[in-house]
């Protein structure tokens, strides 16, 4: 790109040859940039465009904007000082990265968590699951131009917010799930209203389908929009429903069970050809209206290991023991638990002292937007901002 | 977290010292006026002709603003019972307000009566003031006394420009009206959608001040210039996107004797006002020196310009049906009841109507085809540069542009003025006693109907707005050239040859008309139904999560 720059003007290309070619007719494509301050790219994230009128010849994200030194921090902190900043990673699951810092911690230092934490920790991850799909669901609408999906979206977040207020006090960053278990007991009451939520939950799925899902509009916006086969989105390292819309079923809570995963019956949905169980007839298997809708079923997936987390919920300890100086043992530990945006991982390092010698985090969203530009390439300006929303990257995760 | 109440919001903001320096100088001010109103009256009991008017006129506006100056030091000094009372009586003031307005406007109407009368009587040529003084008092013309300030008040009113000045400040003042009361409304009703409340807090009552206080905040924010706009177009664009949406209402007919200017050539002067609202876009656009900008700018250009075909060619059925460009009698086509409006006259007028709103949602750039505002893209595309008062004008020029058209769509097609009685029920009551006569010109007011027609379409392009997802352009594309396009001459065809072929009265017409009537008629009352059992299971579909009260509250 570089040696078409002319007269100073690094935003304005003139493509002499197309020039040539089109008698005289003087195109130019324009640089634009598209965030990192933007209201439909899910966080900081910095999108160059290089475009042709409406049409997207190149597209490159620039990252970098919500790094905050995590990695670093980890090394001169305790692993449950480091818990709070795991919650800052993907802040729209935190429970999931206080769930999988802890499992890697625990399993360098061999550690035993009691049944009651292992549950305890299912059911708020999950919950936070669902609490996370209803925010990608939400903005996903709100970028298609469909308002009133993003406010009933956060209706139901709100109910979710409320109980994990109830149990830890925070709605966002809860630092809840720490080594050994959880920080503290689930409140009286919680699994009443658990379950007076998840009856008021349930329904509602099928409502949003009928609001967003199968809105035609809708549908044309995202059907075949993005494919991803199913060999790119494994060759590119996607996880998590942008994996599983391509119709890779593959998700770590069945196929590498850890913690009590393997104890729960639920389904796996993956990406639907067009036509088959309700997908509209321009589906194709891969593009964004399934990455999209691989997360509605996952939310209903979630509810139903939810109930079964109900039914089986133990009493007693809530937390191991955990001794106050805790040395790590000079060995390394690499666990990958399945996040709400694909596989989030972290890498252990001990060395004998109190703090880790290396953390490092295997954020999902930073393997799933690679691929951006890749597939943004001759698509609509309006197709990018459907990409970036089905990929639903959040920046925490991405820049750490 | 305590309750806002009512004494939260009747609670003076300002401390005791201030209030009572206020009353203070409004006092004095408020004697000093009423002072020199005392001053002037000798001086117009000394004077005649123009001194005499002049004094008169300076009496009553010292007169008026004094006594709004002790009103005002009234008002301050018992804020909190005002206030109270204000509150109680909001729905009674709103609606004196309302009536004030009707009678405001039927005003003009009486004097151009009177106007007409004593020209007709004189022989031709301008009526000197004179001449008007002589008329009025029946005789000598002093040049003094209310019949001669009678004369001064009247005499414009012979000229055809005065009067127009008269249309244009009325117009004016509706559509200011209009694009306040729509932007309330629209905030509502999107609340509602969303399963939330609105604006609750401003003025008290479902906030229904909103709209003025956004008025006022927007007029005192700073006037920002972006590096390298084009200062001429970027001051002109406001004013070039909302002066087109205001000159619409000129050529609307709120009833048949109701309109500014009845055009011979309405029509096409409304087709031609908002087709000139797109060049407030693209300047606008252009001139923001910002490629985001542009490209909305650009964006909208192609839509409404692709919209404006299928848009003329569905004009067309309703100009051929009737056979006139003029609105007036368009609308007086349609008197006769609910089965003799356009939309129910034969299945092409109805699909002519259908894409007729279709393609003025597009016209407006509203959602599903509100790409060049799009947020989520764009930031807010053509209008991402503009704050302030000039962003204002956009957006009134946008509300009032959208009752116009959803007024058009009644005019046109859905019964212009005309009540969906048929004129013949109520007639008996035009003549019994006060309350017949006035439930009668309640039931059949053509003002009102027109009014109340127009916020309903209104309220159908805001449904649409608050539940669909928009469109990609390539998509709005092929929407107006490959689906409405077809659609529209289909229907220009097909109402051609059914003009041609069916007499109007013949059983074919008849039945048509019949069914398309049961159709619209069950659609109306389907929308009824929807509301009220929404409104009476309103608690059960929410669910039992939203009784709970929220912890701590």
């Amino acid at each position: 790109m570089e040696e078409k720059v002319l007269q100073g003007r690094p935003d304005i290309l003139v493509d002499a040859d197309r020039d040539r070619a089109g008698g005289g007719l003087r195109t130019e494509e324009m640089l634009v940039n598209m965030g990192p301050q933007h209201p439909s790219t899910h966080g900081v994230l910095r999108l160059m465009l290089r475009i042709d009128g409406e049409l997207v010849l190149e597209c490159t994200p620039h990252i970098g904007y919500l790094h905050r030194c995590a990695e670093k921090i980890g090394e001169n902190v305790t692993p449950v000082q480091f818990i709070p900043i795991t919650d800052r990673l993907d802040y729209l699951a935190a429970m999931i990265n206080n769930h999988g810092y802890s499992l890697a911690v625990e399993k360098l230092l061999g550690m035993e968590v009691p049944e009651r934490g292992r549950y305890i920790r299912v059911i708020m991850s999950e919950l936070n699951r669902i609490a996370s799909h209803l925010v990608s669901f939400g903005a996903y609408g709100l970028d298609m131009g469909a308002f009133t999906p993003f406010v009933y979206a956060f209706r139901e977040r709100e109910y979710i917010l409320d109980l994990f207020e109830q149990v830890c006090g925070a709605r966002l960053t809860y630092s809840y799930l720490s080594l050994g278990g959880a920080t503290q007991d689930l409140p009286e009451g919680f699994p009443e209203r658990l379950a007076q939520f998840l009856d008021y939950f349930e329904p509602k799925i099928a409502e949003y389908n009928q609001l967003l899902s199968y809105n035609q509009i809708f549908v044309k916006r995202t059907a075949g929009v993005g494919v991803i086969s199913a060999a790119d989105a494994i060759a590119w390292g996607l996880t998590g429903p942008c994996l599983r819309g391509s119709g890779v079923k593959w998700d770590l809570r069945k196929c590498v069970p850890y913690d009590i995963y393997d104890r729960f019956d639920f389904d796996i949905p993956v990406g639907l050809p067009g036509g088959v169980d309700g997908a509209p007839p321009e589906v194709v298997v891969g593009d964004s209206w399934n990455r999209y809708y691989v997360r509605m079923l996952e939310m209903q997936q979630s509810a139903r290991i939810l109930r079964q987390c109900l039914q089986q919920l133990p009493s007693g300890d809530y937390r191991a023991k955990v001794p106050r100086v805790l040395k790590l043992p000079a060995r390394e530990v690499y666990l990958e638990v399945e996040g709400a945006r694909g596989q989030l991982g972290y890498l252990v390092v001990g060395d004998g002292k109190p703090v880790p010698r290396r953390v490092k985090i295997r954020g999902p969203s930073f393997c799933n937007l690679s691929i951006a530009s890749h597939i943004c390439r001759n698509v609509l300006v309006a197709d990018v901002a459907a990409i970036i929303g089905s990929i639903d990257v959040v920046m925490g995760e991405v820049d750490r | 977290m305590r309750k806002f109440t009512a004494d939260d919001a009747l609670r003076p903001r300002f401390s005791a010292a201030d209030q009572a320096r206020a009353v203070r100088g409004f006092v004095t001010a408020g004697l000093v006026l009423l002072a020199a109103a005392v001053g002037l009256g000798l001086v117009a009991g000394a004077t005649q002709g123009v001194g005499y008017a002049a004094a008169v006129g300076g009496l009553v506006l010292a007169g008026l603003t004094g006594a709004c100056c002790l009103l005002a030091a009234l008002v301050i000094r018992f804020a909190a019972l005002v206030g109270r009372v204000l509150l109680t009586l909001a729905l009674p003031i709103f609606l004196a307000g309302v009536v004030g307005l009707v009678i405001l406007a039927w005003i003009p109407a009486l004097l151009y009566e009177r106007v007409d009368g004593i020209k007709a009587a004189q022989a031709g040529g301008v009526v000197r003031v004179a001449q008007f003084e002589a008329a009025l008092a029946g005789g000598a013309a002093a040049g003094r006394g209310p019949a001669y300030l009678a004369a001064l008040v009247l005499w414009p009113l012979q000229f055809q420009l005065a009067r127009d000045v008269l249309a244009v400040v009325g117009v004016v003042g509706f559509v200011s009206l209009v694009a306040m009361f729509g932007i309330w409304w629209e905030r509502k009703v999107a609340g509602r959608i969303q399963s939330r409340l609105g604006p609750m807090r401003v003025g008290g009552w479902h906030g229904w001040a909103q709209s003025l206080a956004d008025g006022l905040k927007l007029l005192q924010k700073e006037d920002i210039f972006i590096a390298g706009a084009d200062r001429a177009l970027f001051r002109l664009a406001p004013y070039v996107a909302f002066i087109p949406a205001v000159c619409l209402f000129i050529a609307l007919p709120f009833s048949a004797a109701w309109v500014a200017r009845d055009l011979e050539v309405g029509l096409i002067f409304i087709f031609a006002m908002l087709g000139v609202g797109v060049l407030g876009v693209l300047l606008a656009g252009w001139a923001s020196n910002n490629k985001w900008s542009m490209l909305g700018a650009m964006r909208e250009a192609c839509q409404m310009i692709s919209y404006e075909i299928p848009l003329g060619f569905s004009l067309l059925v309703p100009i051929m049906t009737v056979g006139t460009l003029r609105l007036t009698a368009i609308g007086e086509a349609q008197s006769g009841g609910f089965h003799t409006w356009l939309a129910f006259a034969n299945p092409f007028t109805f699909t002519a109507a259908v894409v007729f709103f279709v393609a003025t949602l597009a016209s407006c750039k509203r959602a599903p085809f509100d790409l060049p505002e799009a947020e989520s893209e764009l930031v807010a595309g053509y209008l991402t540069e503009y704050s302030g008062f000039r962003w204002a004008l956009f957006f009134f020029a946008e509300y009032a542009e959208m009752f116009a058209v959803a007024a058009l769509a009644a005019v046109l097609f859905f019964g212009a003025w005309h009540s969906p009685l048929p004129a013949h029920w109520g007639a008996a009551w035009a003549d019994g006693p006060l309350w017949q006569r006035a439930a009668h010109g309640l039931l059949y007011s053509g003002p009102l109907w027109f009014v109340l027609k127009g916020f309903f379409f209104f309220f159908v392009q805001l449904w649409l707005r608050w539940t669909l997802p928009r469109i990609r352009l390539d998509q709005v594309m092929y929407a107006c050239v490959q689906v409405l396009l077809p659609l529209t001459m289909l229907a220009l065809l097909g109402n051609t040859f059914w003009l041609w072929l069916v007499r109007p009265g013949s059983w074919p017409a008849v039945a048509v008309n019949l069914a398309l009537t049961a159709l619209g008629g069950l659609a109306v009352l389907g929308m009824v139904a929807i509301v009220l059992y929404g409104y009476l299971n309103r608690r059960r579909l929410v669910g039992p999560m939203a009784v709970d009260p929220l912890p701590g509250g």
